[in-house]
């Protein structure tokens, strides 16, 4: 019999935190992808472009600020409810130049494809590529293709590169956040990562749940008529708002507090993650912004968003703040406080 | 989720909140069972806005908090051995064993996959007959049946390399174990919604009247919890110590009945160790002789493991209140929410990342 039960004293076994192996979570946007990041790449890698760490580097060559990025996509399905691999390896990238205040100009794109795939998957794949760069007036002017032998790769991934002008008067950078700003949040949360999941698991939700992928430089477009008020911007997408607002605070040395009932999340989602046990907050998302600005100019930048058909849902859903500096919190609506983590890594349906 | 609605409304929260100020004249230390209820309040942040002096103790029902680590280890070693493959809840895949989780035996090459229901792992197992598959039944009450049924279909259809691996324990025990033990705090109980809906509460009566402790059988969203709160604290004023049923929408008496046979004829109760607790007799089901063939256990002898939990912080009396993470020597230097000694400093649950989050620059300055 256990004796001298004491229930202060129990508490939830640890996470590993150093594998020696790459497990998922390394993937994952959150702690674990942070933690190689800092104590891999930067070191090796260090320069002042890539220690802004945005979601693009602005790099200065002829005079000219380009913004640079690139992201692998290894989406499984490769089709999924509202989109595809495809869709999501051009809007991907074109939003992550589109958040460092670029005009998306062109794309490459690397095919690494497993022997036996079926050239019309992979032309299906292509296609629809093609119409989603068509649709965002960038071109995929380069590219590359591999095959890896039978049962070496999972059908196909893509990568894609891209490169926009930033233009004149456009200063984002996490340094220029200040308390009082404003944070605004383009529309309901959850939809990529839970849309990906349902057809994935083979669960069903009732309602059919999509994708929300979109290209997002002319909703940002809208955002920077008036470039002065804009601090930074962010796509929440793997690790979800959770993720992108952490490494906004730490970045940014300063607080967040966001209002619980101010942040949009469609009532399918908001179901689904209940009965997985997931947090809407650290769900995917391919076609949501968040912007922080000066708060005199939230307003007219909210409906200004609000005026596109991406920004419909625009919400200020919280504030910047010099307390408790590097962490995200968020009011309940039974007006408590919670600190909202940097996700580990892997999403995991919880048990209860 | 709009039926949720009303159990979600601000206002009537509020509203129970004052009126659990307006029962409260005395402090009381009240005891969530469920890892469920745990995560809500935590979530809602009920338990700041309640009135000082009332304290909600968090109880041991988490699985992955209570799952032994000699279990751990053996679904690890499991895992490794080929042929297997490996089915759990997502969440038991990060929980450490002695040396390793399940994702990183999955990294090493196991086959370890995330399901819903231990009746995917069942169609895994029908659509591979030539691998074998084991399920990690973990869990209390709630999650039983389904691992009952799983393994009364798999005998019935004659599917031989489907497995389980147990690790059920059962609330009641666990309760009883925390009345007897010396220097118990808890004076009322919140039972947990969802065992009570598979098991009904007439369990807990002879409980309550034992030990003269208030049980009240509690939902799980903020307004439920709050009302099965006021109830327990009612109780305690009044000098009352019955089982109210406060979650009278999902839980009857004798809870579900079909659920409740199916239980009886597939497991047995059994001893069982609880991580961070130690051994409760009677506390834990394992599969009945009729179904022990279906024992992972004893299909795959992974042999006698060395078992080491590894040494712990002091979230144990941070927890309890006795000292503050500030005054833990770890506390900002070896232990932050990037490098955590402890779980406190590692959930949004726990005290210790609370705290380093709103007070790092206080206590330990960024190298900037």
């Amino acid at each position: 019999m256990a004796k001298n039960l004491d229930p202060g004293k129990w508490s939830c076994p640890l996470p590993l935190r150093s594998y020696p192996n790459v497990v998922l979570g390394h993937g994952s946007g959150g702690q674990l992808t942070a933690d190689l990041i800092q104590q891999l790449f930067l070191p090796a890698f260090r320069n002042s472009a890539l220690e802004a760490l945005g979601d693009a580097a602005v790099v200065a060559a002829a005079g000219l600020r380009l913004a640079f990025s690139t992201d692998a996509y290894v989406v499984r399905p490769l089709v999924f409810p509202g989109g595809s691999l495809g869709e999501l390896a051009v809007n991907g990238t074109i939003n992550d130049l589109a958040v460092a205040g670029a005009r998306p100009l062109f794309l490459s794109a690397a095919f690494l494809v497993e022997e036996g795939f079926p050239i019309e998957q992979l032309a299906r794949l292509v296609q629809r590529m093609a119409a989603a760069a068509r649709e965002a007036g960038v071109e995929i002017v380069t590219g590359d293709t591999k095959v890896v032998d039978k049962g070496h790769g999972d059908g196909c991934y893509i990568t894609t590169a891209g490169i926009g002008l930033v233009s004149e008067g456009v200063q984002l950078g996490p340094q220029r956040i200040e308390p009082g700003d404003a944070v605004i949040l383009s529309g309901p949360i959850g939809d990529h990562g839970i849309a990906v999941l349902s057809v994935r698991e083979g669960l069903e939700f009732g309602a059919r749940i999509e994708s929300d992928t979109a290209a997002l430089h002319t909703l940002v477009e809208t955002i920077l008529e008036t470039p002065g008020a804009v601090r930074f911007m962010r796509d929440p997408t793997r690790g979800g708002v959770a993720a992108a607002l952490n490494e906004v605070a730490a970045a940014a040395g300063k607080g967040i507090v966001l209002e619980e009932e101010k942040i949009p999340v469609r009532a399918e989602v908001e179901a689904a993650c209940e009965l997985l046990g997931l947090d809407p907050l650290t769900v995917a998302n391919e076609g949501k912004l968040l912007a922080v600005v000066d708060p005199a100019a939230a307003p007219a930048i909210l409906e200004r968003m609000r005026a596109h058909p991406l920004g419909r849902d625009a919400q200020v859903i919280g504030r910047i703040t010099a307390e408790h500096p590097g962490a995200v919190t968020l009011r309940t609506s039974i007006g408590a406080a919670r600190v909202i983590p940097m996700p580990v890594g892997e999403l995991l349906p919880r048990i209860c | 989720m709009k039926h949720l609605a009303e159990y979600r409304d601000a206002a009537i929260a509020r509203g129970l909140l004052r009126e659990i100020e307006r029962l409260a004249t005395r402090p009381w230390t009240i005891m969530e069972v469920c890892g469920g209820q745990t995560h809500s309040i935590i979530r809602t942040g009920i338990d700041q806005v309640l009135p000082a002096g009332l304290e909600l103790v968090h109880g041991p029902g988490c699985p992955v908090c209570v799952t032994p680590l000699e279990l751990i280890d053996k679904a690890v070693a499991i895992a490794a051995r080929p042929g297997v493959v490996f089915c759990s809840f997502g969440d038991m895949l990060r929980v450490p064993g002695s040396a390793k989780d399940l994702f990183q035996a999955k990294s090493e090459g196991a086959d370890v996959r995330v399901v819903y229901s231990p009746l995917d792992a069942l169609r895994l197992a029908r659509e591979n007959p030539g691998r074998e598959v084991v399920f990690f039944a973990v869990g209390f009450e709630t999650t039983a049946p389904a691992n009952a049924m799983a393994v009364k279909v798999a005998r019935r259809d004659g599917i031989a390399n489907f497995s389980l691996l147990v690790s059920h324990v059962l609330v009641p025990p666990a309760i009883e174990a925390i009345l007897r033990a010396p220097g118990n705090r808890v004076q009322a109980f919140l039972a947990a919604g969802h065992v009570c809906t598979v098991m009904g509460y007439r369990q807990y009566v002879p409980i309550a009247e034992r030990h003269r402790v208030p049980i009240v059988v509690a939902g799980f969203e903020p307004v439920d919890l709050l009302d099965g709160i006021r109830r327990a604290v009612a109780q305690l004023e009044h000098g009352e110590a019955r089982v109210e049923n406060a979650y009278a929408r999902a839980v009857t008496r004798d809870g579900n009945l079909a659920a409740r046979k199916l239980l009886g004829e597939v497991f047995e109760v059994t001893d069982r160790n609880w991580r961070g607790i130690g051994l409760i007799p009677a506390s834990g089901w394992r599969l009945a002789p009729g179904y022990r063939d279906f024992d992972a256990e004893s299909r795959f002898d992974v042999g006698a493991l060395s078992v080491g939990e590894s040494p712990l912080c002091r979230s144990g009396e941070v927890l309890q209140g006795a000292i503050k993470p500030t005054d833990c020597p770890a506390f900002g230097k070896e232990c932050t929410p990037r490098t955590p000694l402890g779980a406190t400093m590692v959930s949004s649950e726990g005290a210790c990342a609370a705290y380093y989050n709103y007070r790092r620059r206080a206590v330990a300055p960024d190298p900037d």
